[in-house]
């Protein structure tokens, strides 16, 4: 068995025009291996991987190009004959679990449907598989599970449903599209788990897309990176790790946060990827690339050989190979971190958050969520205390809580030495400026009506920053000069930004009023890794320059390990594990902290 | 002549000014220019805003009123444009185009005798001085109306070549195409009208024509000045309700759960019955008979509001509710914004699209509503005429033999291709501002 993709171009129609998606791709997935396709959003793997399986969008063509399955163009088939390709000889997974599975039908059902839709088998033999594909996919009590329906279980478990749903046929190829992005850390580690190991039991192929160098280096057997619809670099698995030959291949390493790195600015990649409504005749990264040089702007470079079975597409590498990246490079000056004397800016004691569950038609309380069950905890002046845990932990609403966007059930905030939860509305007014918030998703935490000026502008009226707006603009102005932010951008509207560029407003917003503790809830975890290193570096910076304390809600480890001071690990509404960075993370000393840890995919 | 200015003119012309100031201030800021240009590119609400272009203009030429000097008869700009209409009333029934009452009655002959049949119209026809030249004199005249519409077209397509080429998105070939169609029929009437009764007569000789082109503006009074008090109601209480939450919420859905569960034509028949009482008891409110018919038209747009707001609410509170949850409402909170500035600055402008959305496509259910309502008797003052008086009057002349089928019909197409363009707009907004709707697709690599 074995796939092949030649010069495969997908089009998407848009109102700015044709967007060559996947502009021309060639590769090969052979049986047995895992075949990673990794690239930031917009590089096309997505658009790749629906393309094979025929399932666009509506907006969507393939253009050109062949899709072989052992010699049959799958491209060429008629609708009909690939509805018996699909599910049979090619399945796949997506990245969200809870809309992959129709809620209305159980879980076995669905997985029987696919076995009879494909073979020949009467109900109860179908029935039989299906429970042992669930035992396969590690879900226990499997009977049971077979009857039930997706909204009674887990993500990690509908995950395993869904890849039970796409191996209930025994296919050949198995396309895996982000399966593991919409799970916590130590799901991941389990689901990527069942998947090595159905590979290799099966000896399917299985193409995995993904964003994450982590997972690449733990599943991946060759790789392929993806950058503006185009693979830049091909590589078996070690050669890859070992020396990106591309230069766009080596910033994604340079941008991973890691300790080693610590007080050191990562590489960031300057820039945007190009518009792909053209047609290029020069190379697509040569914008943001540091080593470009004149040939770069008027041919576009072919894809070498630089090393054999090492393939990129840079002119540079016709001069040979490159060098290994220097991974580890020794644990530099910057991993020692000088212990301050600060004074304390936040200090929570036994901090609770219930949610009451209120029933009936009075509305009587029946009980109770947990949802932050005592959480202490102590920050200093200009430090950063990462708040790590798993979804559901508790994490987010603790931040809310403690800024007391959420009223706290019980329990005690102290900032500047000020109980804060006796306050009233009317009195916690003026000391919301020296508490601020920055938020995950880019996209919605900025109201899409408002000019940038006036969401900036908002905030420093409502608590008296600045006598006039005319010196709020003023003030506006440096503000944008010290996020990076064009001068222009006042006048402009959000949508006019990218996800990176708008977290920088959203920063600016919080820095707009002087704040002395930011709570940054999982700020990065949207993006992409080059733009995730760029406002990982802003915030640094400015904490360095004005001192400002940050709570740092994350699930990522190796954003925390990058940036963080203290730490404090968060599982089911209670802390259960507290320190400095590094004792905690080499040397955890909670089960549940090592577990967490121990499921972090890591590229050395 | 003195202007006289009743309360729905009032209202109706505000809310004019207001669609306007609301256009220029769409102009200047694109998120809100982008789904109205997207509404334009599409043929049908074109199309649509032509056919309803042309129906305000006939209704607000109706909301001009004054009255003569010595005169207690309040009139209209459009009661003076077609005063040759209104002045012409026949005795009782009469066929479209016709010559003679749909009646027999007693008629001297010349020669003295009495005889049993249908007597001439007095003012329908009366320039013939044979019957039998009616066919070729209305050819002539249909035709001559064509040709005048054909050249007024030339003039429109010429004068609007230009904003054509300003605006080269817009299908304006439709907009041609609709324009010609109204001029197609809009000439020949015109041409014949003078001369003939082009839609009939109603029981007591009233031109039909005339009185559907008098529906317009009570349709167009009760789809917009009912939004008048909808709007501010659905929109406060249930904006209110998404944001609060708590007991606030509760009270206010129990509020509309309540007033849904009241079948809605009781509950507005109650309030018209007792608005008639009140408006019969205080007969010095009113100087003219016009302002007690227009007061009662308020009335019933008031009451229809009061009893319709419930389903915008409900859609704007769940909307809220999504809303609040968004991280931009939570940074507002975190820089201490008062809850009016939050509702005013980032919740409202932000439900906006489905006010719009919901705006138009009530217009159409209300002027089906006040038909029925009229219909039934608690609708607009019998005085005042309606697509639902006609249709009202309609009931006596189907029972007959041979049926009147004019008056009917008349109200039934007037009324069919106002709400029927309503609708189709309304489509092509939802359209324009759904954002899960986009043109071409445009998705996200």
């Amino acid at each position: 068995m074995s796939l092949v993709v030649q010069n495969l171009r997908t089009l998407l129609n848009t109102t700015a025009g044709a967007v060559r998606a996947v502009d021309g791709i060639d590769f090969e997935l052979r049986k047995g291996e895992c075949f990673a396709l990794v690239g930031e959003s917009g590089s096309g793997k997505s658009m790749t991987a629906l393309s094979l399986m025929r399932l666009l969008p509506e907006a969507g063509r393939i253009a050109s190009g062949r899709v072989a399955l052992d010699g049959i163009d799958l491209l060429a088939l008629p609708e009909a004959a690939m509805r018996a390709v699909r599910g049979r000889r090619v399945a796949m997974v997506f990245q969200e679990p809870s809309t992959a599975l129709n809620p209305v039908l159980t879980v076995g059902r669905q997985i029987v449907e696919v076995i009879e839709r494909h073979t020949k088998t009467s109900k109860s033999p179908a029935r039989e598989k299906a429970i042992e594909l669930l035992r396969a996919v590690g879900i226990q009590d499997a009977e049971r599970r077979f009857e039930e329906y997706p909204f009674q279980l887990s993500g990690g478990l509908k995950q395993r449903a869904m890849i039970a749903a796409a191996l209930a046929v025994d296919p050949e190829v198995l396309i895996a599209d982000e399966p593991t992005t919409a799970l916590d850390v130590t799901i991941q580690a389990q689901i990527l788990e069942l998947l090595a190991r159905l590979q290799a039991e099966r000896g399917m192929a299985l193409l995995l897309i993904t964003h994450d160098l982590g997972i690449v280096a733990k599943m991946a057997h060759r790789i392929a990176v993806m950058y503006a619809g185009e693979i830049v670099e091909l590589a078996e698995r070690d050669a890859f790790l070992r020396a990106p030959q591309h230069p766009y291949s080596q910033k994604l390493f340079a941008a991973l946060p890691t300790p080693q790195r610590r007080a050191r600015e990562l590489a960031v990649i300057r820039g945007q990827v190009p518009a792909l409504t053209k047609k290029f005749d020069y190379c697509r990264f040569a914008d943001r690339c540091d080593y470009v040089f004149d040939r770069c702007r008027v041919e576009a470079p072919r894809l070498l050989e630089p090393a054999p079975g090492h393939f990129a597409r840079c002119h540079l590498r016709e001069r040979g190979v490159a060098p290994p990246r220097s991974a580890t490079g020794g644990a530099g000056e910057g991993a020692v971190r000088q212990e301050g004397s600060a004074g304390v800016v936040l200090e929570a004691k036994n901090l609770k958050v219930h949610f009451p569950i209120r029933k009936g038609i009075f509305r009587r309380t029946v009980g109770y969520v947990r949802a932050v069950d005592g959480v202490s905890l102590e920050l200093r002046e200009g430090r950063t205390l990462a708040l790590v845990g798993e979804s559901g932990s508790g994490k987010t609403t603790a931040g809310k809580a403690i800024l007391q966007l959420i009223p706290p059930t019980e329990g005690s905030v102290r900032f500047q030495s000020e109980e804060l939860t006796r306050l009233s509305r009317r009195e916690l007014r003026p000391r919301r400026g020296a508490m601020q918030i920055v938020f995950q998703d880019p996209y919605a935490s900025l109201n899409p009506r408002l000019r940038v000026a006036e969401i900036l502008l908002e905030g420093m009226r409502s608590l008296g920053v600045g006598a006039s707006d005319a010196e709020r603009t003023e003030r506006l102005r440096q503000l944008l000069a010290e996020v990076g932010l064009p001068a222009d951008s006042l006048e402009r509207y959000p949508h006019e930004f990218s996800g990176g560029q708008r977290q920088r407003i959203a920063i600016a917003r919080a820095l707009a009023v002087n704040p002395k503790l930011i709570v940054c809830d999982e700020p990065t975890s949207a993006l992409d890794v080059s733009v995730q290193a760029q406002i990982l570096n802003l915030l640094r910076a400015l904490q360095e320059r004005l001192g400002i304390a940050y709570l740092f809600i994350t699930h990522n480890i190796a954003v925390v390990d990058y940036l963080a001071h203290e730490v404090a690990v968060m599982y089911q509404g209670k802390i259960v594990e507290r320190g400095k960075v590094d004792e905690v993370l080499r040397h955890p000393q909670h089960p549940y902290t090592k577990q967490l840890l121990a499921a972090v995919p890591t590229i050395d | 002549m003195t202007p006289v200015v009743l309360a729905t003119d009032a209202l109706l012309w505000l809310l004019v000014a207001a669609v306007v100031v609301y256009a220029l201030y769409c102009r200047r800021r694109p998120h809100l220019a982008a789904p109205w240009k997207r509404v334009f590119q599409s043929k049908a609400a074109l199309v649509s805003a032509v056919v309803l272009g042309c129906y305000l203009v006939i209704g607000l030429a109706d909301s001009l009123h004054y009255r003569s000097a010595g005169s207690v008869e309040v009139q209209s700009l459009l009661d003076r444009m077609l005063s040759v209409l209104r002045q012409k009333g026949e005795k009782t029934y009469s066929a479209p185009l016709g010559t003679r009452l749909y009646a027999k009655e007693q008629i001297e002959t010349p020669d003295g005798k009495h005889v049993r049949d249908y007597p001439r119209l007095r003012h329908g026809g009366t320039h013939l001085e044979d019957e039998r030249q009616r066919a070729t004199d209305i050819l002539v005249r249909g035709a001559a109306g064509l040709a005048a519409a054909a050249v007024l077209w030339a003039l429109l397509y010429f004068a609007s070549r230009s904003l054509a080429r300003r605006y080269p998105y817009v299908p304006w070939r439709a907009a041609w195409m609709t324009a010609a169609v109204i001029l197609a029929l809009a000439g020949p009437i015109a041409s014949l009208a003078p001369h003939y009764h082009v839609l009939g007569t109603n029981q007591v000789g009233q031109d039909v024509l005339y009185l559907a082109l008098k529906s317009i503006r009570t349709s167009l009074a009760i789809g917009t000045l009912t939004t008048l008090v909808l709007l501010p109601l659905g929109i406060a209480l249930g904006v209110m309700a998404g944001y609060f939450k708590g007991w606030i919420d509760d009270a206010i859905q129990y509020l509309y759960t309540t007033l849904n569960s009241i079948p809605g034509v009781l509950l507005i028949a109650a309030a018209v019955l007792m608005m008639q009482v009140v408006i019969d008891r205080h007969p010095e409110w009113f100087p003219t008979a016009a302002q007690r018919a227009d007061f009662r038209l308020l009335v019933l747009c008031a009451i229809l509001g009061l009893t319709s707001w419930t389903g915008l609410a409900r859609l704007l509170r769940g909307e809220t509710l999504k809303l609040s949850q968004l991280e931009y409402i939570q940074a507002a909170h975190a820089f201490g914004v008062s809850d009016a500035r939050v509702l005013g600055r980032h919740i409202l402008p932000n439900v906006a699209h489905i006010v719009i959305i919901a705006m138009v496509m009530d217009f159409s259910g209300l002027v089906l509503a006040e038909a029925v309502l009229s219909y039934v008797g608690v609708g607009v003052d019998p005085a005042t005429t309606s697509f639902g008086t006609m249709i009202n009057s309609a009931r006596l002349e189907m029972g007959r033999e041979p049926i009147v089928w004019w008056s009917l019909a008349a109200a039934f197409a007037f009324m069919f291709v106002l709400v029927l363009a309503a609708n189709l707009l309304a489509d092509a907004v939802r359209d324009g501002f759904d954002p899960r709707v986009s043109v071409g697709g445009a998705l996200a690599v």
